[in-house]
């Protein structure tokens, strides 16, 4: 569990300390091409790092665990999809219609959810997004099981041609990186506060005056909109919207990429999706470690061995244990968040 | 022993692996570098998985490529069925890894991000896994090559030839998807156009466990066939519960549209007796593709060849003898040429490349074996007809290929 952060002597130190990885994060991200790592691999990993982050203002700051997050993932990205290759329009016209559907179908879906809390929660919202998986499966536009192929990336504003790896990366850049600010600055806005105060204690922030459900559903909202602009960026950048984005399982990845990075820490998300992605992406291939061969096959049987040892040995996840650690090291430091 | 058999394929295609990544530095034209995508994990892993990488090997053997100075390089890797995965490792194989020609594939979804791939970036694709005939339809592509089989061929073929063959009534169970649907369409058509009636049909979700209430809609039609208008796991289900139901022994047939033999052989001759369908390749068909089913099975866990390892084989030893023709293995043009030279190979015999990109070749109507029929581990199948080249896909001018004028 995160700590509970002493919002007020330690916000300024932790502003610094957040806008230091910020910006270290942005300079690494942004010399990428020159490094000579894959950048659509790094695309793809951004796209899931901004997903893992909307996930994890719902489950590490809210307190909600929704098992349904794919539908928002898969919906923007069939909404992005079919903008851009059905009715033409450009690339940030099509991103933000698939944002816009995503924030949509949170607030009807979020209604309904946030009545309940615990597995009843993570169980309405996986029963609603199986009900959307299987009316894309059906749905004519979507094109089943073979997804909508082709998409056009076209050209930013009009201006920038996206068929261009470098041009994309640094679009995908952009976006993943404001994505990313947005949510930091919600989690330590007033609202964030009011958020964390009623997963510590809803009776008592009801107590208080604040309107739990309010609260809840606004959270909900937001997780689901970053979430669309997630999965529509990542349908533009690989021309393709696919059943894979709105099955149970893409619900599934997201909660482990939270939990092995570590929930409710700013940086948890994005190192989580790092590794998970990188696994699937790298041992896609196999892996040879000396003499030691590991074939393709064993991805999943991978994926899984380190879920397990993070839910036994590494509860916090990768960064949330590194906090810890050096709380208590030095027990001056402020802690993070 | 099972175990340490794929262990033991699993480092020498890693070990392959590795030299290939070490030489990749120095690629030159003389370097052909074969990229062969599959499913490693799930559901295709016995019809297709490290099977297509052996099928590889072997072709590579037998085209004698690498004795006329051409230095040739496997690498494999596993896309998992989703079309992301695909599209990621095939981008990363064409811009990074100097790969030429991608092949196999089975799963449509990701072989149609592999085509739309290989068409931007001018390379190669091989496609002998998936089965959409949009291959070769609206999204054909000059880049790509459809070897094997089809929906439309198999629909089509089961449909024509059983209906002649006197199963003139025929009922459906679809799996409830646009993939179930298509056949059906497409099996309704071709048993109609043959004089056949389709008395009716039902929707099954996809993955149903219980298929009782669908068998018994289908046993009280009292049509002479039913047609299974699904895939994997859902085909063998149906057909395993059939079984149970004496369906095949109550006298009505049973139509499978999409079987590989390792679907028989996991649902063992018992219950897939008397099962009908239309592959394009079976191992016991003569000298040669008895000696290639010998050649392969100890390099795919005694796997028999399915059609798919076949059409691997075949569509890359089709690829070398362009690639020696031109000197060169540019995609765009070796495809073109592969087009333009007839084909002739151990497995599939003689035919050609449509414009479209479509593998022309025979399809034959097969049916499963009762236990006493077969000999012995694999003799699984009875020809039942033979559906000659010219009247088993689609053809050219139905498809709404845009190569085609």
């Amino acid at each position: 569990m995160a700590t509970p952060t002493p919002v007020a002597m330690t916000a300024a130190a932790g502003a610094r300390r957040f806008a230091l990885g910020f910006v270290v994060l942005a300079g690494v991200l942004a010399l990428v091409p020159f490094a000579g790592i894959y950048p659509v691999f790094v695309m793809k990993a951004l796209c899931f790092a901004l997903f893992a982050c909307a996930f994890n203002l719902l489950l590490g700051y809210g307190g909600l665990l929704s098992f349904g997050h794919a539908m928002f993932l898969g919906t923007a990205g069939y909404v992005c999809a079919h903008a851009a290759k059905a009715w033409g329009w450009p690339p940030e016209a099509a991103i933000a219609v698939g944002t816009l559907s995503a924030m949509l179908l949170g607030a009807a879906v979020g209604v309904i959810a946030i009545r309940r809390q615990g597995i009843y929660f993570a169980m309405i919202t996986l029963a609603i997004a199986q009900m959307f998986y299987f009316f894309y499966l059906q749905t004519p536009f979507t094109h089943g099981e073979d997804g909508i192929q082709a998409v056009p990336r076209g050209r930013l504003f009009g201006l920038v041609d996206l068929t261009s790896t470098t041009a994309m990366y640094y679009t995908v850049l952009v976006i993943f990186l404001a994505g990313f600010a947005a949510i930091y600055r919600i989690v330590h806005s007033p609202f964030g506060a009011a958020l964390n105060a009623i997963r510590e204690n809803e009776p008592r922030a009801i107590s208080l005056g604040y309107d739990a459900d309010r609260y809840k559903l606004m959270a909900f909202v937001l997780s689901a909109t970053f979430a669309g602009l997630a999965g529509a960026t990542k349908a533009i950048v690989f021309e393709l919207a696919s059943l894979t984005d709105v099955h149970w399982t893409m619900s599934g990845e997201v909660v482990l990429m939270v939990l092995v990075g570590g929930m409710g820490t700013i940086f948890g998300p994005v190192v989580g999706a790092f590794v998970i992605v990188g696994i699937e992406s790298y041992l896609s291939a196999g892996l040879t470690l000396g003499s030691v061969v590991i074939g393709p096959e064993w991805v999943t049987v991978i994926t899984g061995v380190i879920f397990v040892a993070c839910v036994l040995a590494f509860r916090r996840g990768i960064v949330g244990e590194w906090l810890a650690w050096r709380q208590r090291r030095r027990p001056g430091t402020p802690p993070d968040t | 022993m099972q175990r340490f058999k794929q262990l033991a394929l699993a480092t020498a295609v890693a070990a392959l692996m590795g030299v290939a990544g070490g030489a990749g530095a120095q690629v030159s034209d003389n370097v052909i570098k074969i990229g062969v995508l599959t499913d490693m994990s799930s559901l295709y892993t016995d019809l297709a998985g490290a099977g297509s990488v052996a099928a590889a090997k072997l072709a590579i053997e037998d085209s004698g490529i690498e004795k006329k100075g051409y230095k040739v390089e496997i690498v494999s890797a596993d896309h998992q069925n989703k079309p992301d995965v695909g599209s990621a490792i095939a981008r990363q194989w064409y811009d990074q890894d100097h790969v030429d020609v991608i092949v196999d594939v089975p799963n449509s979804g990701v072989a149609l991000a592999i085509n739309q791939i290989t068409k931007e970036k001018g390379k190669a694709f091989l496609a002998s896994g998936p089965g959409t005939s949009d291959l070769t339809g609206t999204a054909c592509s000059p880049n790509t090559i459809h070897w094997t089989y089809d929906t439309w061929m198999l629909a089509n073929g089961t449909g024509t030839a059983i209906t002649k063959a006197g199963g003139d009534s025929w009922f459906f169970i679809a799996a409830d998807y646009a993939f179930g649907a298509a056949l059906q369409r497409d099996t309704t058509a071709a048993v109609e156009k043959a004089g056949g009636k389709v008395l009716g049909g039902v929707k099954a979700p996809l993955n149903t466990q219980d298929f009782s209430s669908f068998l018994l809609q289908a046993q009280a039609s009292k049509a002479k066939v039913i047609g299974l208008a699904n895939a994997g796991g859902d085909t063998t289900n149906s057909i395993k519960q059939a079984a149970e139901f004496g369906i095949v022994s109550g006298g009505q047939q049973l139509a499978g549209l999409l079987v590989f033999i390792t679907d028989v052989h996991a649902l063992g001759l018992k219950n897939a007796q008397g099962l009908t369908f239309t592959t394009t390749f079976y191992w016991d068909m003569n000298e040669q593709t008895r000696a290639f089913a010998k050649r392969f099975a100890p390099l795919d866990k005694g796997i028999y060849p399915t059609m798919v390892h076949a059409g691997v084989y075949a569509s890359l030893l089709h690829y070398f003898k362009a690639v020696e023709a031109l000197k060169s293995d540019d995609g765009t043009k070796v495809i073109a040429k592969m087009k333009e030279m007839p084909t002739d190979d151990p497995l599939f015999g003689k035919g050609s490349v449509r414009a479209d990109g479509r593998g022309i070749h025979p399809a034959y109507l097969v049916k499963v074996k009762t236990p006493a029929e077969s000999k012995g581990p694999w003799d699984y199948y009875k020809m039942v007809a033979t559906i000659p080249a010219d009247q088993a896909f689609r053809p050219m001018t139905a498809g709404g290929c845009s190569l085609v004028k």
